[in-house]
């Protein structure tokens, strides 16, 4: 059969951001495979030579939509072991429950983007409606559902009060639950089960050759999490079990991530419990002295490697960032090879790639009228459940205020 | 103890003893900065020697990533390489400005190309052993000759926005 090369992409509906991807078909199936990358290159390395450390905390935070408190955390870390800070270890529990529920609002995302990507968007609906509840607590503690701006160079800026933790512990107790359900889904739902196996395979060695990171080489087997073998924050005082599983395949992928979810609010259930009382920041200096630290993160997609040099000034001299789609988009050609097309879009999502979520408030235009009204989060809820008992004649009435009483 | 070693515990020190017995002239060039890091300066003709050692003798087989530097004179290359326990050994070397020559290390670590590809496109190094590809990050049509992290490159101001300041 004769070999046909398609482009997909730098803009294509079955992409959620920028890359570009040359395939060469032979009918339906994948024989080579080859990515372009770039394109969303800002420049953020250079632009932190040119800003002083405190401003770059902020600016590294928006390397990513979803990863935000991973990127910030990553840096504050290299700079604070450089300028020698004793960072309070209040600050390192709160920097740690934060980054769990940043670990829940992402997985929780993929799996809705998953089931999205294999034609099963009731799991998106579900995942998605849940994800709310993490992205409401992440709202009430840092003031942001992404972007939390809770870090700074020697500490956090906010601290977690009684309320906070209350409502965290209830949000916690919530998702464990639906948790529980996506993953008797996952194990009992032949249609999703089917769909996902043998699908965009990695072998063990391959996973090991290729530089897998995160879920992505935890799913082959690779039994690593920077967390528990090079700990930060309040890791090295935690326990938690590293989550891996050896299907080799997407469906590997969403067991891990599933068993992840499980382990975070564990992890947040005990660093809450252990949190020791303090302050939550120390003073550090606009200079840092000269030197150099890299420092290493479990983002919720895999390792996130951070260098940064130091010269005596407030500016650093470098800083490297490595976030883990870099490493995990090696291991996509090889997950393609003699593939079928249609598994393409799950199996580059499978690798978690990373895109943007941002803004709660929705702009809408109403028909004839000029001006722009604001819309709540609840009314547009309301509109919604209306609008489905109106044309659909479904009620979801009963589970949102089942939903609602579990928050209250 | 040393000042270097401060902060390190007897897993790092053992690397640094075992780095020193098999590379003398590493002496004074290794540092353990804090648990599970660190640091070692080599000469460039010496590096791919010291790199196979870390690898194959202290089991350092994950690369984490590699930095590029610009050190004024020099460019520096710092390979970040770990292990399964965490400990993280961060080898650099310099090689001239005028003459940015470094090797692929694709044949030790494949997952390396896109590494390299960012040092050339972003730093200007000249990569031997490494194949055609795909260049990585920066745009096909951006102009030969501009690296835009080293430090003497400014960014050119585009006619629109000339107009707009």
């Amino acid at each position: 059969m004769r070999k046909v090369v398609i482009p997909i992409g730098p803009q294509h509906p079955a992409l959620k951001e920028p890359e570009s991807f040359n395939v060469t078909l032979s009918g339906e199936r994948i024989m080579a495979f080859s990515a372009r990358l770039g394109y969303n290159h800002r420049g953020i390395e250079k632009a932190c030579e040119e800003r002083t450390y405190l401003q770059d905390v902020y600016l590294i935070e928006r390397i990513c939509g979803i990863c935000s408190h991973t990127h910030s955390t990553c840096f504050v870390q290299a700079v604070e072991e450089i300028a020698a800070l004793e960072v309070p270890r209040r600050a390192l529990y709160i920097r740690t429950v934060i980054g769990e529920l940043e670990r829940i609002h992402s997985h929780l995302l993929w799996l809705g983007v998953a089931g999205h990507e294999v034609g099963f968007d009731t799991l998106l609906m579900y995942t998605w409606r849940d994800r709310e509840v993490v992205m409401d607590i992440l709202a009430d503690v840092t003031g942001n559902r992404v972007n939390y701006g809770m870090n700074t160079i020697g500490g956090v800026r906010r601290d977690l009060d009684a309320a906070h933790i209350k409502s965290m512990l209830k949000a916690v107790d919530t998702l464990e639950d639906r948790t529980k359900y996506y993953i008797q889904v996952a194990r009992e739902e032949r249609t999703l089960i089917e769909r996902l196996s043998k699908v965009g395979t990695l072998t063990h060695e391959d996973a090991v050759k290729l530089g897998a990171v995160g879920p992505t080489a935890r799913a082959s087997g690779v039994d690593r999490d920077t967390r528990r073998d090079d700990p930060y924050a309040a890791y090295g005082e935690l326990d938690f079990k590293v989550v891996t599983d050896d299907h080799n395949d997407v469906y590997g992928r969403t067991l891990v991530r599933m068993g992840e979810l499980m382990e975070s609010y564990k992890i947040i259930r005990q660093a809450i419990k252990n949190m020791p009382d303090g302050p939550i920041a120390i003073k550090s200096p606009r200079r840092i002295p000269a030197g150099e630290a890299l420092s290493r993160y479990e983002a919720p997609r895999g390792e996130d490697v951070h260098y940064v040099k130091a010269n005596g000034t407030d500016r650093p001299e470098r800083v490297k960032v490595r976030a883990p789609t870099l490493a995990n988009l090696q291991t996509v050609e090889k997950m393609l090879e003699d593939g079928q097309l249609a598994d393409l879009p799950i199996v580059i999502a499978a690798i978690d790639p990373c895109f943007s979520c941002t803004d709660r408030s929705i702009v809408v235009r109403r028909s004839g009228v000029r001006s722009k009204n604001m819309i709540r989060w609840e009314d547009l809820r309301s509109r919604g459940i209306e609008w489905y008992r109106e044309n659909r004649g479904i009620d979801f009435a009963k589970l949102n205020r089942k939903l609602s009483d579990r928050m209250r | 103890m040393t000042e270097a070693i401060v902060g390190a515990t007897a897993k790092e020190e053992a690397i640094r003893q075992k780095l020193v017995e098999r590379f003398p002239f590493l002496a004074d060039k290794v540092r353990a900065t804090r648990p599970r890091r660190i640091f070692a300066l080599v000469e460039a003709k010496d590096f791919e020697n010291v790199l196979v050692f870390a690898i194959q003798e202290l089991g350092f087989t994950i690369l984490c990533t590699i930095t590029g530097l610009d050190d004024g004179p020099t460019l520096g290359f710092v390979y970040h390489i770990t292990r399964q326990d965490g400990i993280t050994l961060n080898i650099q070397y310099d090689v001239p400005k005028e003459n940015p020559v470094i090797n692929t290390v694709t044949k030790y670590f494949p997952p390396a190309e896109i590494y390299e590809r960012e040092l050339i496109d972003l730093l200007g190094a000249r990569v031997e052993g490494l194949g055609e590809g795909v260049r990585y990050p920066l745009p096909d049509d951006w102009p030969a000759g501009e690296y835009p992290l080293r430090k003497d490159w400014k960014k050119k101001i585009s006619d629109t926005e000339a107009e707009n300041a």
